[in-house]
């Protein structure tokens, strides 16, 4: 379903994604792993068609993103690792807008709209402006609409980034219940070693934008003889800290956090 | 067209919720009416040239719908470092819908703040010669509107941050608002100040919007309604289509 062969990414002479190959079946859970600044938001960008790849090969269901990109839109969700809501519209209005950009039909729209945002516990707050919300009700918000329309992949990038553990839970869940009864393809990311443990089928793991392992978590842990992923993780990346730097979208947040009265 | 519906719907209703906005953006205006129209009446009466107030509030609307035209195209930085322009960028609807819904939403709103300001202006003490030629003067509010809002999508697209944005204030949107007649009128400068005026798509603008609206005793339009009204329109789908190929050309 995702193919990928020899991705490069580089940004002037910084490369964040450097030769990197993998394959993910359909109806496969793949978590894709790695430090902070590792290349897994870079990756899912070029695979998302908001990246163009410096060179390699990209196929999502046969499609090159770089060419076909509206069929490839089609073909698969996403829910961001930063914010990408509206502020000002109410949550009920974010799920619309979803639903209309995905073309899901008006009556199906509404009825999932109003499952989802029951079973993620934010239908009574639906009529309001999703900047009174707290993080943890935006990045659930951000989930359900994630779920509106019903595409073949699924990106999630640290989707729980946030969450506590009840939704965390809801959502791991949720993922699972539609990999099995709709066969969808889940790609995510993850800093959360248990869950990738728990959920995934099979891993990838990502440093310094090259792909360091690759398999199912008990290939990888018998890889680097450990008892945990955890462990593993640290035996592949080293324990060193990693710094990602800060963007002019960091910036920006701190500007309009000083205008806003810290309200966003 | 359901996603050009939508996009244009969602500019509106950020609008009309941010009600702060609304009324910081028509203090502006109305200040621009009080204190240069009453302060320089007297003096641009003595001068022999009628009605300062006749003269300055088709500036004014002209200088409310450029702000606010520009300024939702460059909402385009916001919704970059707010996130949402991911979410439609993932979409799958094609990027020109996306680029339209977004200006003519934007233009929209526009063209209403210029009709609160047309509204403040009566109330100034400025009077159409004609009020049935009003929906013309409204058709050249929808021109400058759809101008702007494609140049702010197109400058909007290209830079990425804040910074960029107060260059764009100083050097782009200022100079276009003193530069095109707004606040004096076009006739009889010397070479260098009548070659700029007339480089700036806004003083078609508002010669138009001065021509249909006041007496002709009391103002020569510096260009026929016909010419203005065809330069903007060139100059409109100029901007649309580079805006349409910045907004294609966008990465995050």
């Amino acid at each position: 379903m995702i193919h990928v062969k020899n991705l490069v990414k580089t940004f002037g002479n910084f490369t964040a994604v450097d030769d990197v190959s993998f394959d993910v079946a359909a109806g496969e859970i793949f978590a894709f792993l790695g430090p902070n600044g590792a290349g897994k938001t870079t990756t899912i960008k070029m695979l998302t068609t908001l990246l163009h790849p410096t060179s390699g090969t990209i196929r999502l269901d046969g499609l090159d993103p770089r060419t076909h990109q509206n069929e490839v839109r089609k073909r698969f969700g996403i829910v961001f690792q930063d914010p990408s809501l509206d502020g000002d519209l109410t949550a009920w209005e974010n799920m619309e807008i979803h639903g209309v950009l995905y073309h899901v039909p008006h009556k199906l729209r509404h009825q999932r709209a109003e499952e989802l945002l029951k079973l993620f516990e934010l239908w009574d707050r639906r009529g309001d402006q999703v900047k009174k919300f707290s993080g943890g009700m935006k990045r659930r918000l951000e989930i359900a609409r994630g779920f509106l329309h019903t595409p073949k992949i699924l990106f999630l990038d640290e989707p729980t980034l946030g969450l506590d553990p009840q939704s965390r839970n809801q959502l791991w869940n949720h993922v699972r219940r539609v990999n099995e009864s709709e066969g969808v393809t889940v790609f995510l990311t993850t800093h959360y070693m248990d869950e990738a443990d728990r959920v995934a089928h099979r891993i990838g793991v990502i440093d310094h934008g090259k792909l360091v392992a690759q398999g199912t978590p008990k290939e990888i842990k018998e890889q680097t003889s450990t008892a945990t992923l955890e462990e593993a993780f640290l035996a592949l990346t080293g324990s060193t800290i990693r710094d990602e730097s800060a963007g002019s979208a960091d910036a920006m947040r701190q500007f309009a956090k000083m205008w806003s009265g810290g309200k966003r | 067209m359901s996603a050009i519906y939508i996009l244009w719907l969602r500019e509106l209703k950020r609008y009309t919720r941010s009600r702060s906005q609304m009324v910081a953006s028509l203090g502006q205006p109305l200040l621009y009416l009080l204190a240069l129209g009453f302060g320089l009446g007297p003096v641009f009466q003595r001068a022999g040239y009628g009605s300062y107030i006749q003269l300055l509030a088709p500036g004014v609307i002209g200088m409310s719908v450029l702000f606010s035209s520009i300024f939702s195209g460059l909402g385009l930085l916001w919704d970059r470092q707010f996130g949402f322009l991911k979410e439609t960028l993932v979409a799958p609807v094609p990027r020109l819908q996306i680029m339209i819904g977004r200006t003519l939403g934007g233009a929209t709103v526009a063209v209403i703040q210029g009709m609160l300001v047309f509204i403040i202006s009566c109330i100034a003490g400025f009077r159409p010669a004609n009020w049935l030629l009003v929906p013309v003067a409204v058709a050249f509010m929808i021109a400058i509107a759809v101008v702007f809002a494609a140049l702010g999508v197109a400058i909007g697209s290209s830079i990425q941050d804040m910074q960029g944005f107060q260059l764009i204030m100083n050097f782009m949107v200022m100079p276009i608002f003193f530069l095109s007649g707004a606040l004096f009128p076009l006739a009889g400068h010397g070479m260098i100040l009548t070659v700029i005026t007339r480089l700036d798509p806004l003083s078609y603008g508002i010669d138009g919007i001065r021509a249909v609206l006041l007496q002709s005793s009391q103002f020569q339009p510096a260009f026929a309604v016909s010419t203005s009204a065809i330069v903007l329109a060139a100059v409109g789908s100029t901007l649309l289509v580079i805006g349409a190929w910045r907004f294609s050309k966008i990465e995050i």
